[in-house]
């Protein structure tokens, strides 16, 4: 008798201090953990929540930010192709996208991956090397193949993810919901492009060299332990701009467009190139192509 | 009884135990704060502890996870003949398998957690309040699997110790609970595969085969563990465990084992006569690729082991000496550790997906997690045999246990 009123004092102790932890944190502590899957909020939840990150992100860095959710454009699915003849290698598409999306800067994330590869071989990754060094580039014994995510119609990445943290837009993009994302990388292993990136440590962005201008699904500061990749610069083409790497290629190799518009220059390219995809024996169906003007 | 008082001499009984007892918890309780303090590390720092990376992105602990999931599912190997055929020598002892079955699945799940770059989010994962991707993620339908299948385990295992505490015969709903776990075991080991054999960017598991080879290896893990241990309580208790027993299990051991290395073989054949680019990730693992052969000596390590076990399985002479049969139980198990372990998941993602090739190894921090994840199973394990030993050879006297310690609570907490 006597045990059995200790052990319920202890239960309602126990929940008792509990609920008092959990009361006793901030309600923006308590916010930030209960957080709800980004396409299960009302559009004033919405709005509420790019209020709560601006501050967060004007915070950290130090000086004013937007932080939009603006959805994807009517009538819109986004693609991209890329000119093999005129890719020298350079990488200055890496480097643009880095600086456009707020990639870490130390451990280093890149979301293109050039990679270069022997002529008489063709398209081959099994002998391809991305960390590729020469005093000057083109190689001539070598081509460059940069790598990105690549947009599937049907990406595996979005089939296994075990919590729907990533999906696909109207417009085609892949997005990620960082603050649904448990960090499992069944997508990293799903992928064929190797276009995803964990944040396998504390990311860092030194608050001078940050884009201010950013998305929800896109370019935000992320947080540790969650995956990241290409979105085509969601903060830019939702406005109607180019991707930081189509503005950034010295040599043009890059183009991008609306698919649904015929007028578009990626319209033209997929009417008038002879265009492919990568692995198409996967299915995956990319909305990125390649091809070669010469 | 109530079952709180069966539950109470129960906690009593697991807090006496003798010097070599206390030292075996002790060593156990050493290696969990050791490793749990690599766990807190790595919570503070993140993944990047590890030796994981971009380009080979599961590794140490998904490669536990994989082979625990095989020791939970082998607890049907017992369950087999024992319910369905009504083999008597095996029954009492089906739930010492299904114990073990308990303390892997806590084990696999612990490495499942370990892996998640997000913890805190967990519950991201459960139905009412999470968002779970039904039916296309096969990680979902594992989560589900593993706890349906553990909450079986402990259901089945409870209700069967609480019946022999009191001496009477378990209810009628305990054998339906038992069959169905025959299926859910062949389930939760067949979900693990499909998450590895559903990945067309990964040919090294995007194979038909995988599933079965799994069945097969995990049909030869767990019960070696059982075997050794079915030994040790020959000697130290007072449980009958007829040699006769001992041997069937072997017998049924050999056969999983034939069809492992045939299944083994199965694939080998197809990869090296085919020889397209698939065969890179076989290359790796047996020989080496541009000069990168860290996994060689294992790979040849697991295919020596699982062979020279398979013969000792396979005569009888062999399999009936204690001598031969504990060799065996430890090559049969050291083989399906290292396969599922390093060469099932790190060779997938050697060279990645472009081609590049990452050459893993864990770090401290890795193999103090799983020493810690360990131990913390091993730990479940000896408490709960500690208990069902005495139940399952009548010895358990509830009363007694529950009055001594009444009496002298003090001694009993000491």
């Amino acid at each position: 008798m006597n045990s059995d009123r200790s052990r319920r004092d202890f239960l309602v102790g126990a929940t008792a201090a509990a609920a008092g932890m959990l009361a006793a944190c901030s309600p923006a502590a308590r916010e930030r953990f209960f957080r709800r899957h980004f396409q299960e909020l009302t559009p004033s939840e919405i709005d509420a929540r790019m209020r709560r990150l601006k501050e967060d992100y004007d915070r950290q860095l130090g000086r004013p930010t937007t932080v939009s959710a603006r959805a994807a454009l009517p009538n819109t699915v986004y693609g991209y192709a890329l000119d093999l003849s005129r890719c020298i290698g350079c990488r200055t598409c890496v480097y643009a996208c880095v600086k456009e999306n707020n990639q870490s800067r130390d451990p280093q994330i890149h979301w293109i991956r050039v990679l270069e590869m022997k002529k008489e071989k063709g398209i081959d990754f099994e002998g391809a090397n991305p960390y590729y060094d020469p005093a000057t580039v083109p190689d001539p014994d070598h081509f460059y193949l940069p790598v990105a995510c690549q947009q599937c119609r049907n990406p595996p990445c979005v089939s296994v993810c075990p919590v729907g943290a990533t999906w696909q837009e109207p417009d085609g993009i892949v997005a990620i919901d960082y603050d649904w994302c448990i960090g499992c990388r069944c997508c990293m292993a799903a992928c064929p492009y190797g276009a995803r990136h964990f944040n396998w440590g504390e990311p860092s962005l030194p608050a001078k060299e940050a884009n201010t201008n950013m998305h929800v699904l896109g370019n935000r500061p992320r947080p540790r332990g969650v995956v990241e990749k290409c979105t085509f610069c969601v903060q830019r083409v939702r406005e109607g701009r180019y991707p930081a790497c189509v503005e950034a290629c010295p040599v043009g190799a890059r183009k991008f467009g609306n698919l649904l518009d015929r007028e578009s220059e990626i319209s033209k390219i997929l009417r008038e190139k002879r265009v492919f995809v990568l692995k198409a024996e996967l299915k995956t169906e990319p909305k990125f192509y390649y091809f070669y003007s010469l | 009884m109530n079952p709180f008082s069966v539950l109470r001499a129960c906690a009593r009984h697991v807090l006496r135990g003798n010097r070599a007892y206390w030292a075996w918890i002790g060593f156990l309780l050493a290696l969990i704060v050791w490793g749990g303090a690599a766990y807190v590390e790595q919570l503070r720092h993140g993944l990047i502890v590890t030796g994981m990376r971009d380009q080979v992105s599961w590794a140490f602990y998904i490669g536990n996870f994989t082979f625990l999931v095989g020791v939970a599912a082998a607890a049907v190997v017992l369950v087999i003949p024992a319910y369905v055929y009504g083999w008597k020598p095996i029954k009492e002892l089906t739930i010492l398998g299904e114990i073990l079955a308990i303390s892997a699945l806590v084990m696999s799940l612990l490495f499942v957690v370990a892996d998640m770059g997000r913890p805190d989010r967990w519950w991201h994962l459960m139905p009412p309040i999470g968002r779970m991707n039904f039916p296309s993620a096969m990680l979902a339908w594992d989560v589900l699997a593993l706890n349906l299948y553990l909450v079986l385990n402990v259901v089945i295992v409870a209700h069967l110790l609480y019946r022999g505490v009191q001496s009477r015969p378990p209810s009628r709903f305990a054998l339906p609970l038992i069959i169905v776990s025959i299926p859910a075991a062949v389930a939760i080991h067949t979900v693990t595969a499909f998450i590895y054999a559903g990945l067309a960017s990964r040919p090294y598991w995007n194979a038909a085969i995988l599933a079965p080879r799994f069945l097969c290896s995990a049909f030869c893990s767990g019960p070696a563990i059982l075997l050794i241990l079915f030994q040790i309580l020959q000697r130290t208790s007072d449980i009958k465990i007829k040699n006769e027993a001992i041997w069937k299990i072997a017998e049924l051991m050999a056969y999983a084992m034939f069809l492992n290395l045939f299944l083994l073989g199965a694939e080998i054949f197809k990869e090296f006569y085919s020889g397209t680019e698939h065969l890179v990730h076989f290359t790796y693992l047996f020989s080496g690729i541009h000069g990168h052969h860290a996994l060689v000596p294992f790979a040849w390590g697991f295919v020596i082991c699982g062979v020279t076990a398979f013969l000792l399985f396979l005569f009888p002479a062999t399999r009936r000496n204690p001598v031969t049969l504990n060799i065996g139980c430890l090559l049969i198990y050291a083989s399906v550790y290292i396969e599922k372990g390093m060469g099932t998941i790190m060779p997938a993602f050697t060279p990645d997906t472009l081609g590049e090739i990452y050459e893993y190894a864990p770090t401290l921090h890795e193999l103090r997690v799983g020493a810690a994840i360990f131990s913390v199973g091993f730990l479940i394990f000896t408490v709960l045999c500690k208990v069902a030993v005495p139940i399952l050879s009548g010895q358990f006297d509830p009363r007694r246990h529950a009055s001594a310690a009444e009496s002298a609570p003090t001694a009993s907490a000491a």
